[in-house]
């Protein structure tokens, strides 16, 4: 143990010339960081207020309207009371993996960000291998609810575990199928490069081309973060809460986070890859372009993912859950198939030059 | 064959889907018909029974005979009723206990009463902060009657011409 604790003192002197060497790039990232995660969460909050919301809306109800004017104050009341609830471990829970399964689950759901474009030129890092960083880094997300479910030591978390893994598996293989198509296109897996392509107004956006690629995509996004109709990891009516069945407090919060970052994040990423990220959808349409010039990029971003928020929230209203096979089938044998399909179809498109995307 | 490829086009339109997002869309602009229970309240029917009450005569005498047909009635036995004869030779109650929480408000007590002595009220928002507090004593329950005689008389008249 001292030793061990000598290595590390060791290691860290050893860095220290290091920080000093690069202070001011350290700052910057933390508070690119910073810029980035507070308004993440603060989205995640209000994010949560939305849904009840539109959700109580569209069952003929007001939702929350108690805490603060119309219910403003809902999320921060929320956040105060699962700040302040305790902790329950599970007697015979292994604990240090019962933390870590929480940060697992958020950590991804946040690094991930990193190297979004919400405008020419606005991200954290800009890497050249993005779309598959997204992927790789997204699909880590899912250790965390394993983990949950394994340290929990209790059937139903580790039911729900399972469910998630296997769902991941397969949902994974559709969604990258159907980036392949964009990427296809845009011939770069470079998110600022896929954006830059779809340069040139509404008509150049991909969606048109990927229509069905884009209804697969959005509808294993809903399976990958777990949403309704897909949220068979939870199943309240089935295995109680899944893998939140034993978290509480602060614990579960992280969880929830997690579950809404990444929601922000597929509605996001589908705006980048096919509605044209910060892009205006007025493009080269003369009178209406000039009208809408003043327009930051990052609005129109924002606008256009807020849209496939409230596409999540408005199919959870609507459709009852899927029975597990169902969704498996769904996944293996319609999306699997026609996301195949519209690779070749695609490939044809770029031979024969169709439209402005194959230029 | 046909109906197949008929079934393949619905399913892979999700036209049911959207058919039912079209409703929940169609619901979402609908307006609310949710009721802010403690600033708006829905209307009370001149029959609802509520919490009980003794009624008095205008001049102040109470009516309850102490003919006992409510404790007799009383499907819950929640009523309870002790009387005895008064200096004038009338016969009152001495005792009158309605425990609130056996009763079932039927209501059947109003209406065996043949003086209208016990009535259920339209008050519903009561609480009792101790447990004998369910019990409603004579005195309790002349006090509600007097309180609310007004809208207790209001509520009787309204549905008169139904008796």
């Amino acid at each position: 143990m001292i030793e061990l604790w000598q290595s590390f003192v060791i290691g860290v002197n050893e860095l220290m010339p290091w920080f000093d060497g690069n202070m001011a790039a350290i700052v910057i990232i933390l508070i690119k960081a910073i810029a980035l995660i507070m308004p993440l969460l603060l989205t995640v909050a209000y994010f949560t207020y939305a849904e009840r919301k539109v959700i109580g809306y569209m069952q003929l109800r007001i939702g929350p309207n108690r805490v603060g004017p119309k219910g403003w104050l809902q999320p921060i009341a929320d956040a105060l009371k699962l700040m302040t609830k305790e902790i329950i471990f599970p007697s015979k829970a292994n604990i240090y993996l019962f933390l870590l399964a929480p940060v697992l689950a958020i950590a991804p759901a946040i690094a991930v960000w990193a190297v979004i474009p919400f405008d020419e030129g606005i991200y954290v890092t800009n890497l050249d291998v993005s779309l598959l960083y997204v992927l790789a880094i997204g699909s880590i997300g899912v250790y965390g609810i394993i983990l949950a479910g394994w340290a929990s030591n209790s059937k139903y978390p580790l039911l729900g575990a399972l469910r998630s893994a296997s769902l991941l598996v397969s949902y994974e293989i559709v969604i990258g199928f159907a980036l392949v198509t964009v990427v296809m296109i845009a011939g770069s897996v470079n998110l600022n490069t896929i954006v830059a392509d779809q340069q040139g107004g509404i008509v150049n956006w991909y969606f048109i081309p990927l229509f069905p690629m884009m209804i697969i995509f959005f509808i294993s996004a809903l399976v990958e973060t777990n949403r309704a109709p897909f949220d068979v990891v939870e199943g309240e009516s089935e295995i109680v809460g899944g893998t939140h069945v034993e978290y509480s407090g602060m614990t579960f919060a992280v969880f929830f986070l997690a579950e809404y970052a990444n929601m922000i994040l597929m509605a996001v990423l589908a705006v980048i890859m096919f509605f044209g990220g910060w892009h205006s959808p007025f493009e080269g349409m003369g009178v209406l372009e000039s009208t809408f010039a003043w327009v930051p990029g990052i609005i129109w971003l924002l606008a256009k993912s807020t849209f496939f928020m409230f596409l999540y929230l408005w199919v959870r209203a609507t459709f009852p859950r899927f029975r597990y096979d169902q969704i498996m089938r769904l996944s293996w044998k319609v999306f699997l198939p026609i996301t195949i399909l519209w690779i070749f179809v695609v490939a044809l498109m770029t031979q024969l030059h169709i439209g402005p995307w194959f230029a | 064959m046909i109906n197949s490829i008929k079934k393949l086009a619905k399913n892979l339109t999700l036209s049911e889907l959207r058919s039912g997002m079209k409703i929940t869309a169609k619901e979402f602009v609908n307006t609310k018909i949710t009721v802010q229970y403690p600033e708006e309240k829905t209307p009370i029917s001149p029959r609802f029974r509520g919490l009980h009450a003794l009624r008095r005569y205008p001049n102040g005498e109470e009516r309850c005979i102490a003919c006992k047909l409510c404790e007799a009635v009383c499907p819950a036995n929640a009523i309870t009723i002790e009387s005895e004869m008064r200096d004038d030779g009338t016969r009152r109650t001495t005792q009158y206990d309605i425990d609130l929480f056996k009763c079932i408000f039927c209501g059947f007590c109003e209406e065996a009463c043949p003086v209208d002595a016990i009535v259920e009220t339209q008050i519903f928002e009561y609480a009792f902060e101790s447990r004998d507090g369910s019990i409603m004593t004579k005195d309790r329950l002349l006090k509600v009657g007097d309180d609310n005689e007004q809208a207790i008389s209001k509520a009787r008249s309204v549905d008169a011409k139904y008796r």
